[in-house]
C-alpha cells in the first residue's frame, strides 16, 4: 500500500522544525516513530501535504534527570525507555508500561511523545502520564510552555497543543513517601491495544496513610482519563481492603466505555476496570510497604 | 533539508554495501529493499504493521520495514535476511531453524530470523517466555510456534558456544 504523496522535511534542530510547522500554516505534521502515522497514511485514513521528520533531532532523544524530576525526550523510543536504568529507578511504573506497548518492533520505533500526541483513546502511555501527573513540555513559535496531564487530552485523537507546537519532552516529578505502582492491562492477544488498562501510582507515609494516589484508565473513554473520584476514596487515610474495593467500584462506575465488536461490550469493560483497579491497587500498596 | 514532492537522495548501508539512490519520500523501506535493491528475502505479509514478515535490522534494532519510509533510513545501516549468511555459510540462527524445523512454508521465516537476531543480541540466554514475548510481533500461520521457539533456543546455545 502506498500513501499519497507528501513533501518531506528533515530538520536538524528544534528551532528549524518549529519554523517549518509555522510556515506550513497547518499543512504539515510531525513524523516521529511513525508507528501510528504511517499506518494511517498507508491506508489513506489521513492525507497530509507535508511531513516534518524529527527523527534526526538529537536534542529530543535524551533522558534527563534533575534533583526531583525526570524528563523523557519526545523522541526517546519505547525500547530505550524500557531499557533505561534511570527511568526504572525513578519511575518503575513507566518501565512496566513500556513493556506492554505493541511488540518489540513497534517499541524500537514508537515513542512516548508520539503516543501522547496521537491521543489514541486506547494508548497505554496516556494512563501512565495521568497516574503520574506528568507534564507535557511544548515548544512553539511563541516559546515554550508546560501542559498538565489533566488538561492535555481534549478528546479522541486530539490534545490541547496547537498545530505549530512540538512536544519536546515529558516531565515527571518525584513523589514523596514510600511508593508503589502497577499497570494492569487486559489484551485480546499479545501486542494488542488494551481492552482495558489501569495505571496506578500510590505513596504512603510511615503510618500507612495514603499521601498520593494516581489512577489512570485507558480504553474506557473518549481519551485516557484520570479516575479522580476513585483516587479520593483512598487518599488521606490508611489504605484498607475495604477502601481499595470501593475505589475500584467507583473507577468502574465513573468511566465511560463503549461497545466494540473486537474487544467486548461496555458492560464487560466496566467490569474489567473494577477488577484491574483492585489488582493494581493491591499490588501498589504492597510494594509501598502497606499492610492490607 | 527540505524536498518538495520530488525525489530525494538517500545513502545508506545495506548488508555491508554502500547504497545511494533517489527515492520518493513516500517509498516504503520494504519496497526500496525489494524493488530498488532486488532483496526479495524481506517479505510483505500483511502490509498493515501486524505480521513482522518484513522485519529487518536498522542500526541493530528490529523494525517493520513496511512501517517506515526509505528516507527515514537515510544514513543508517540495514541488515536483511540476505545479510545473515557469510561466504555461502548460514548463520547460527539460520542453521538452528533448519536443525529444529523452525519453518514449514517459510513465509514468516526471514522476519523471524531477523527478530531472533535482535532478541539474541539483547538477551543472549533467553528463557522460553522471553523468546515467546520477543517474537510476539511476528506471526506464523504454519508451525504453531513451538519449533520456532526451539530454534531460537538452540541458536542461543550455539551462539553462546561460539563466544566461549
Ligand atoms: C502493531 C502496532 C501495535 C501497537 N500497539 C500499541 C499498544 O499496545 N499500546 C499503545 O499504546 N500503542 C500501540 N501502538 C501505537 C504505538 O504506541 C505508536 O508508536 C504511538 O502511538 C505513536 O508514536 P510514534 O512515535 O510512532 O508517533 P507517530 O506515528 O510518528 O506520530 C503520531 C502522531 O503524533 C504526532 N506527533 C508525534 N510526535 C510529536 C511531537 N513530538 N510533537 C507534536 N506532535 C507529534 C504526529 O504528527 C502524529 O499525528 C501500536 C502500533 C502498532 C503499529
Ligand atoms: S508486512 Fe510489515 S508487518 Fe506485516
Ligand atoms: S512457516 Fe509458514 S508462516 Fe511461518
Amino acid at each position: 500500500m502506498y500513501p499519497g504523496t507528501f513533501d518531506y522535511h528533515r530538520p536538524q534542530t528544534l528551532k528549524e522544525a518549529v519554523e517549518l510547522l509555522e510556515s506550513s500554516r497547518g499543512n504539515a505534521r510531525i513524523l516521529a516513530g511513525g508507528m501510528s502515522l504511517i499506518p494511517m497514511l498507508k491506508s489513506r485514513i489521513v492525507s497530509i501535504p507535508a511531513l516534518v521528520d524529527i527523527g534526526k533531532i538529537d536534542e529530543l532523544k535524551k533522558v534527563e534527570t534533575g534533583k526531583d524530576h525526570l524528563i523523557i525526550g519526545s523522541m526517546v523510543t519505547d525500547h530505550d525507555i524500557e531499557e533505561s536504568r534511570t527511568v526504572g529507578e525513578m519511575f518503575p511504573l513507566i518501565t512496566e508500561v513500556s513493556r506492554w506497548i505493541g511488540d518489540p518492533q513497534v517499541r524500537n520505533r514508537g515513542t512516548m511523545g508520539g503516543s501522547l500526541c496521537h491521543a489514541d483513546p486506547s494508548g497505554d502511555w496516556g494512563a501512565c502520564f495521568l497516574a503520574l501527573r506528568g507534564k507535557a513540555l511544548v515548544t512553539g513559535p511563541k516559546g515554550t510552555r508546560k501542559i498538565d496531564s489533566d488538561s492535555f487530552f481534549s478528546g479522541p485523537f486530539s490534545t490541547s497543543m496547537n498545530e505549530s507546537e512540538i512536544l519536546t519532552g515529558i516531565e515527571f516529578n518525584q513523589i514523596d513517601g514510600m511508593n508503589g505502582h502497577a499497570y494492569e492491562k487486559i489484551e485480546r492477544k499479545a501486542g494488542d491495544f488494551a481492552t482495558v488498562g489501569v495505571a496506578v501510582q500510590i505513596s504512603i507515609d510511615e503510618k500507612g496513610k495514603c499521601t498520593y494516589a494516581g489512577i489512570g484508565l485507558t480504553s474506557v473513554s473518549s481519551s485516557p482519563i484520570r479516575a479522580a473520584e476513585a483516587e479520593k476514596e483512598i487518599l488521606g487515610k490508611p489504605v484498607t481492603m475495604k477502601s481499595i474495593e470501593s475505589s475500584a467500584r467507583i473507577a468502574s462506575e465513573h468511566c465511560d466505555p463503549s461497545d466494540d465488536p473486537l474487544r467486548g461490550s461496555a458492560e464487560f469493560k466496566r467490569y474489567l476496570v473494577g477488577i484491574c483497579t483492585k489488582r493494581a491497587l493491591i499490588r501498589a500498596v504492597k510494594e509501598a510497604g502497606g499492610v492490607i | 533539508m527540505s524536498i518538495e514532492n520530488k525525489t530525494i537522495r538517500i545513502s545508506l548501508n545495506v548488508n555491508g554495501k554502500h547504497v545511494e539512490e533517489n527515492v520518493e519520500p513516500r517509498l516504503l523501506l520494504t519496497h526500496f529493499l525489494r524493488e530498488n535493491l532486488s532483496l526479495t528475502g524481506t517479505h510483505i505479509g500483511c502490509d498493515t504493521s501486524n505480521c513482522g514478515a518484513c522485519t529487518v535490522l536498522l542500526d541493530g534494532k528490529s523494525v517493520k520495514s513496511c512501517t517506515m519510509f526509505a528516507v527515514q533510513a537515510d544514513g543508517s545501516s540495514i541488515v536483511t535476511v540476505e545479510g545473515m549468511e557469510s561466504d555461502g555459510k548460514m548463520s547460527r540462527i539460520q542453521e538452528a531453524f533448519r536443525e529444529k524445523h523452525g519453518l514449514q512454508c517459510g513465509f514468516c521465516t526471514p522476519g523471524m530470523i531477523m527478530e531472533a537476531a535482535f532478541l539474541l543480541k539483547e538477551k543472549p540466554n533467553p528463557s522460553e517466555d522471553e523468546i515467546r514475548w520477543g517474537i510476539s510481533g511476528n506471526l506464523c500461520r504454519c508451525t504453531g510456534y513451538s519449533n520456532i521457539v526451539a530454534s531460537v533456543k538452540y541458536a542461543s546455545q550455539t551462539l553462546r558456544g561460539d563466544s566461549e
